[in-house]
């Protein structure tokens, strides 16, 4: 990586992942940079996307924890695992401007089983974490930094409120802290160039198929936030017709399906169909694959997935995967469709995370959009492939 | 002191000491047998709850009485270091000094349970736990110092008590128990 | 002001007291644990049931009740 001075703001929409700007960060004041991310428009990028300037506004007056949130649990997501491959001080300038604003007692990177440490951290504290799908999220994570179990804690006090030491504390996604950095450096408008006017910037997505061969360049790529998922497509090397439909925010996320491909991957766009552009995960499904079937699989995976901690969930998934691996096979009692309408209803909002709910988005976006493959499998045929590998 | 005051706060105080002993019993069965979350004897769950913890309190009302009567009976020599302090008084120190340890357990978890809301829900079960330790002190303790031990009434008060917690943890710990009424996984308390 | 109850997930173990305490808000699941009648998580506490629901909370044996305005 090559390191000029300062150079010219990046033109296209390859930010993140080109050559370091150089040169040290400039230092802003916290008002100052509250300011700036409210007009840049920044939200994160770690599936929340919950606007950047709040989170900072929100922290207590006392000296907060800033943590880095590289743990990247979901195994379709490669993009914080690709950023701090290519672009390490782009994270760490994120940090190094947060730690000038909030002068916290602590600056953490917590990073995850698959993503590398920078080779230079610059006195901030690195730490590998145990991994899973649950332990990415914020209270999980912060649980986990105060040296107790990767499971998710009571979201009824934040961890703007109390959190890492007891202290407030300001978790932001890797990649998010990379945008921040860039935002910082070259300005609002600057960010604003690329994207929608309410949704601006651009951001990583993870380009996966369920079959090798979809994809000619599968990985990680940047695109602008508002792109037409057919051209994501396109810069992957995929051939449309040979997509079945396709997983838009991993396995909490929902699904497009094959005809709808001109969606723009943005809020607005994305809404119909019960999706968000996430943490930018875009999963091609083949058109050889029985849906329901490589749904059952990620719903028993979710299910396995649970933190074992809230009873909803605990009991729910497992029965919710069953059910579902029931309506995989063909000729399925049509009385699964309103028991698992009913198993929605009672894990939804009922546990300490989203892991219930996010589950429940993607069995329900299951059902709606291959609604006419559900028919078939009722009415006893499938005319997809069910491989008979070991469940997942 | 008159003679009879002498006697009267002597029966008071082995009254009140055998009160309470029923009275942590019926708290500790209740305990055991709740412990799921199970409905009995018609209480249903939060019945049986309150009781508990309302048999808990009289139980601590009633070894306030006993103390207070046996402090101020002469006949007892129950001096106020012998309170906190186990296995130093004269009259029959062991078995005095168990009553003594059953209050300093007492006291502690007594505190606790109050104070529940502030030392949070694992340091109010770890402490509660040491219920499993007051209660057979205190059986120890009545048995060993009352001079009524041995008679036929005491005895038949003291065999009931011992029956019913050994009837409460054989059935706790039987294998049916596990069935709430419900089917459900078990939680992994993680934290 | 609405004052809303609220079940802390990771300690809660279907003891059950506060559906008995509060059969107006409160259902069994199938697993034993609180369900809301009302279908929000946190389900609002009318004036009336305001006594009975500070009875729940200091009743559940985990503590995993909450009263939130």
């Amino acid at each position: 990586m090559t390191v000029t001075s300062v150079s010219a703001p990046p033109m296209g929409e390859s930010r993140l992942l080109a050559d370091h700007p150089g040169g040290p960060v400039p230092q802003v004041d916290l008002r100052s940079l509250v300011d700036l991310l409210t007009r840049a428009g920044l939200t994160g990028r770690g599936g929340a996307g919950f606007p950047t300037a709040r989170k900072l506004a929100a922290l207590d007056g006392r000296r907060p924890v800033i943590v880095g949130n590289a743990m990247e649990g979901e195994p379709l997501s490669h993009k914080d695992a690709v950023l701090l491959q290519r672009s390490p001080g782009l994270v760490l300038d994120g940090l190094d401007i947060l730690r000038h604003a909030l002068r916290p007692s602590r600056t953490v990177l917590a990073l995850g089983a698959r993503v590398p440490t920078p080779p230079d951290r610059r006195g901030i504290e690195v730490r590998r974490l145990a991994d899973s799908f649950v332990a990415g999220q914020e209270t999980a994570l912060v649980n986990q930094l105060n040296g107790h179990d990767p499971v998710p804690t009571d979201p009824s006090t934040p961890v703007f409120r109390r959190g890492v030491d007891g202290r407030p504390t300001l978790v932001l996604n890797a990649e998010t802290l990379a945008q921040l950095a860039l935002v910082v450096r070259h300005g609002a408008t600057w960010f604003r160039s690329q994207g929608l006017e309410d949704d601006p910037g651009t951001f990583l997505i993870s380009l996966t198929e369920s079959v090798p061969g979809l994809l000619d360049h599968p990985g990680v790529l940047e695109a602008r936030r508002g792109v037409p998922l057919r051209e994501v497509l396109r810069r992957g090397g995929a051939d449309p017709g040979r997509v079945q439909a396709v997983l838009l925010g991993g396995y909490h996320g929902a699904w497009i399906p094959g005809h709808a491909l001109d969606t723009s991957l943005s809020r607005p766009g994305l809404a119909p169909y019960g999706a968000t552009p996430g943490a930018g995960i875009v999963h091609l499904l083949d058109q050889g694959a029985c849906p329901l079937d490589v749904a059952a699989r990620v719903t028993a995976y979710l299910a396995g997935q649970s933190a074992r901690q809230c009873g909803p969930c605990l009991n729910g998934l497992p029965h919710m995967a069953q059910t579902m691996r029931r309506l995989a096979r063909p000729g399925a009692d049509p009385r699964l469709l309103p028991e698992l309408e009913r198993l929605q209803v009672l894990v939804t909002g009922r546990g300490a995370c989203k892991h219930p709910d996010g589950t429940v988005r993607f069995v329900a976006s299951t059902l709606r959009v291959f609604d006419r493959h559900v028919q078939e499998h009722l009415r006893g045929h499938c005319d997809k492939d069910h491989p008979r590998r070991a469940a997942r | 002191m008159s003679a009879t005051l002498t006697t009267a706060l002597w029966d008071l105080g082995r009254g009140s000491g055998v009160a309470a002993l029923v009275a942590f019993t019926v708290s500790l069965v209740l305990g055991i047998v709740s412990r799921s979350g199970r409905e009995a004897l018609g209480l249903g769950r939060f019945g049986i709850n309150e009781v508990h913890r309302t048999a808990a309190l009289t139980g601590v009302g009633l070894v306030a009485v006993h103390l207070g009567s046996l402090l101020f009976d002469p006949y007892a020599q129950l001096r106020v270091v012998d309170l906190a302090f186990p296995f130093l008084g004269s009259y029959r120190p062991l078995w005095l000094g168990l009553g003594t340890l059953a209050v300093d357990l007492l006291a502690v978890i007594t505190v606790v349970s109050l104070l529940r809301d502030k030392v949070g829900p694992r340091v109010f079960k770890a402490v509660h736990w040491a219920t499993y330790a007051l209660w057979p002190v205190a059986l120890a303790h009545s048995l060993g110092t009352g001079t009524d031990a041995w008679t036929l009434w005491m005895d038949t008060i003291a065999a009931a008590c011992v029956a019913s917690v050994i009837t409460a943890v054989t059935w706790r710990t039987s294998p049916s128990f596990a069935s709430r009424g419900w089917t459900r996984a078990p939680r992994q308390v993680a934290r | 002001m609405t004052t809303r109850l609220h079940v802390d997930w990771t300690r809660c173990d279907g003891h059950g007291s506060c559906v008995e305490l509060l059969p107006e808000l409160l259902v069994h699941d199938e697993w034993g644990f609180p369900l809301s009648r009302t279908g929000e998580p946190d389900a609002v506490v009318p004036r009336q049931l305001d006594d009975l629901a500070r009875r729940a909370v200091s009743a559940c044996p985990l503590q995993a009740l909450r009263l939130r305005s």
